[in-house]
């Protein structure tokens, strides 16, 4: 046996691993401190205002944190609490759009938010009458985005397949090329090709909601393609091969193992490609049209949703309408919402089981 | 049941790359054959071709003869999907379907071929498979519970289970112990030699002692040339290669001089 050899004196060995740090509540003391200073002094100068106070109390916080930092808890972890705070005030600067805009939508929409609104339509309605709703509208958005999930979901489903399965060489390049292009089109060019191709084949002034819904596929396919050809190759590749091994050919490996592994992030993805169709305006007047009446037959006629009966109702002007406007978008998200907890409990109702 | 296997000439490909080399051999039923060799060298490549599984890996070609019995695996209007189904595999990692219970994993098999059985015969095929597979006392009082919920070594058991419960002539293992435990390996062991009564066994393994306590037959596989396919270098009786081998290359292997 050889005689062990002593190991090497670690680097800075007989330092100790302790370091001086700022106690706990540092952080939110000097928080306290900043906005109370800066409020004393806006109101000794007679300039007190939200915005301003809140702004320099940030600064003065992350001037302050970090030189206390860097002063007793030296560089590395003085840069960690200045990034820190960044960090925060970036989170705290997204969230401000996206509360002020449920804040104001409900805030205006629960004023005409009612049964009663959700009941009627608008037909024989006059713009500036205290009545009517928005009945058809959501029956419209229903209907129309439900034959846009209808054609979308297994053409942009079969679509990943392909991609994920059996696409290889040129013909599989050149979808995912031509899927990256049609993610980029502006939703009136998918309008303005629906409503040409009617023209085409109906003639002029042929409304219906189900050209409306066509449209909205055109934005929809490749946002479910991409979405469920991310999701299909998460499956490992182990359990196709587990599968085929048992003698089972490959298109009921796909069906039985690949798609049930996959259908919770599958589901989630067609949901997000829902929330951003069911918003849409644009393609829509061109389309569907508009109109005040109920309509649950998407192949004649005129055909209203909701983003489409919020255009109208604010560009009609007047209290009411306003009120209207907002109470249908309001409706809108409510359903946006609803759709996506229906998705969560699908994916968690489908979700591989560990069981542990 | 338990068919022999023939192997004339076979070459595998990876596109250009020729991975296995000009391997012929005999593969007789009811025993066990280990295939070992250094990593790289292509048994599981090799492996794979015996039941055409390396088909789903794009690119693959494969030239030469594999006889099951009488029939060439690889003759025209022969289905690779029937192959699989007299020639099942075990793989490296357990990897039962995460969306099955126990129960269901082990009937894949059948449920995933969309075949119809009554209820009480699918239950009996489910006793057998994992009787056979020495799990059934752990998993009888949990069958409905996830597959995925078992340990590793049970996990391995249930994917032989499920292997057996389409009552293959032939069962290919990958490495089947490499990923568990000793205690696991062992149960797995012995497994092995209980199934070997009634299938055609071949086993991949990196360990030495599991070669010579589990096969009748070992191969030896080694690289033809640094960067080149691998080759089979000398086959025969386990005894035979552990003591005696004829080659000096499988002897340096063997008493662990390189791979
Ligand atoms: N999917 C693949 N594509 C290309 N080459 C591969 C692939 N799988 C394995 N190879 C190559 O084939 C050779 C043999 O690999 P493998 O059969 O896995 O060896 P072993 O199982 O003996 O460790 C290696 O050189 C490896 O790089
Ligand atoms: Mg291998």
């Amino acid at each position: 046996m050889s005689t062990l050899t002593t190991p090497p004196a670690a680097p800075g060995a007989g330092v100790s691993l302790l370091s001086r740090s700022l106690p706990r509540w540092a952080p939110a003391a000097t928080l306290a401190g900043s906005a109370a200073v800066v409020a004393a002094v806006l109101v000794a100068v007679g300039a007190f205002g939200l915005a301003q106070w809140t702004v320099l109390s940030v600064l003065l916080f992350a001037v302050t944190i970090t030189a206390a930092s860097a002063s007793v808890e030296g560089g590395r972890r003085a840069k960690d609490r200045l990034v820190t705070t960044l960090v925060y005030v970036c989170f705290g600067l997204a969230m401000i759009p996206l509360v002020s805009v449920l804040w104001t939508t409900v805030q205006n929409g629960v004023l005409r938010l009612d049964p009663y609104f959700l009941q009627t339509s608008m037909r024989n309605v006059l713009a500036r009458d205290d009545a009517g709703g928005a009945y058809h509208a959501i029956m419209g958005t229903l209907i129309v985005t439900g034959w846009a999930t209808v054609i979308s979901v297994p053409v942009g489903l079969m679509t990943a397949i392909y991609l994920v399965e059996y696409g290889r060489g040129r013909l599989a390049q050149a979808i995912t090329f031509f899927v990256d292009v049609m993610t980029g089109i502006p939703s009136i060019v998918a309008g303005l090709f629906i409503a040409a191709l009617w023209l085409q084949l109906f003639g002029a002034g042929n409304f219906m909601g189900f050209a409306g819904s066509c449209a909205l596929s055109v934005l929809m396919i490749p946002v479910v393609v991409r979405s469920s050809e991310e999701m299909l190759k998460l499956v490992p590749n182990e359990l196709r091969e587990a599968s085929y091994a048992l003698g089972v050919p490959k298109w009921r490996t796909i069906v039985k193992v690949v798609l049930p592994t996959s259908i919770a992030g599958v589901t989630t993805g067609v949901m997000i490609a829902i929330a951003r169709i069911i918003g849409e305006t644009a393609p829509l007047l061109v389309t569907a049209g508009f109109t005040d009446s109920i309509n649950f037959n998407a192949f004649d006629s005129r055909m209203i949703t909701l983003p489409v009966y919020v255009y109208r109702q604010i560009s009609q002007g007047g209290q009411i309408p306003f009120e209207r406007a907002w109470a249908a978008a309001l409706t809108l998200i409510v359903i946006v919402m609803a759709l996506n907890l229906l998705a969560r409990l699908v994916s968690r109702i489908f979700a591989p089981r560990t069981g542990r | 049941m338990a068919k022999r296997i023939d192997v004339s000439g076979l070459n595998v490909y990876y596109g250009a790359f020729r991975a296995v080399e000009d391997v012929s051999m005999t593969i007789e039923p009811r025993s066990v054959t280990a295939f070992i060799g250094p990593s790289g060298c292509g048994k599981s490549t090799y492996l794979r071709a015996l039941n055409r599984m390396h088909e789903v890996i794009p690119g693959t070609r494969v030239e030469g003869k594999v006889l099951l019995d009488d029939q060439d695996i690889y003759a025209a209007n022969v289905d690779p999907v029937a192959v699989r189904g007299q020639i099942g595999m075990v793989f490296q990692r357990p990897n039962p379907f995460p969306t099955m219970s126990i129960y269901d994993n082990v009937i894949a098999g059948v449920r995933l071929n969309g075949r119809r059985m009554p209820k009480a015969e699918l239950d009996a095929l489910v006793e057998r498979a994992l009787r056979g597979a020495n799990l059934w006392n752990e998993v009888k009082d949990r069958l409905n519970r996830p597959g995925a919920g078992l340990s590793g070594g049970q996990q391995q058991r249930l994917c032989i289970a499920r292997a057996i419960a389409v009552r293959p002539d032939v069962l290919l293992m990958d490495e089947p112990c490499s990923a568990l435990d000793p205690i696991s390996t062992l149960a797995i062991e012995d497994l092995i030699a209980e199934l070997k009564t009634e299938y055609t066994i071949v086993i991949v393994t990196h360990n030495m002692q599991q070669a010579a306590r589990v096969s009748e037959t070992t191969a030896f596989f080694n690289l033809s040339a640094p960067g080149k396919g691998g080759m089979l270098v000398e086959m025969g009786d386990t005894n035979k290669i552990f003591t005696n081998p004829d080659k000096k290359d499988t002897e340096n292997y063997i008493t662990g001089r390189f791979g």
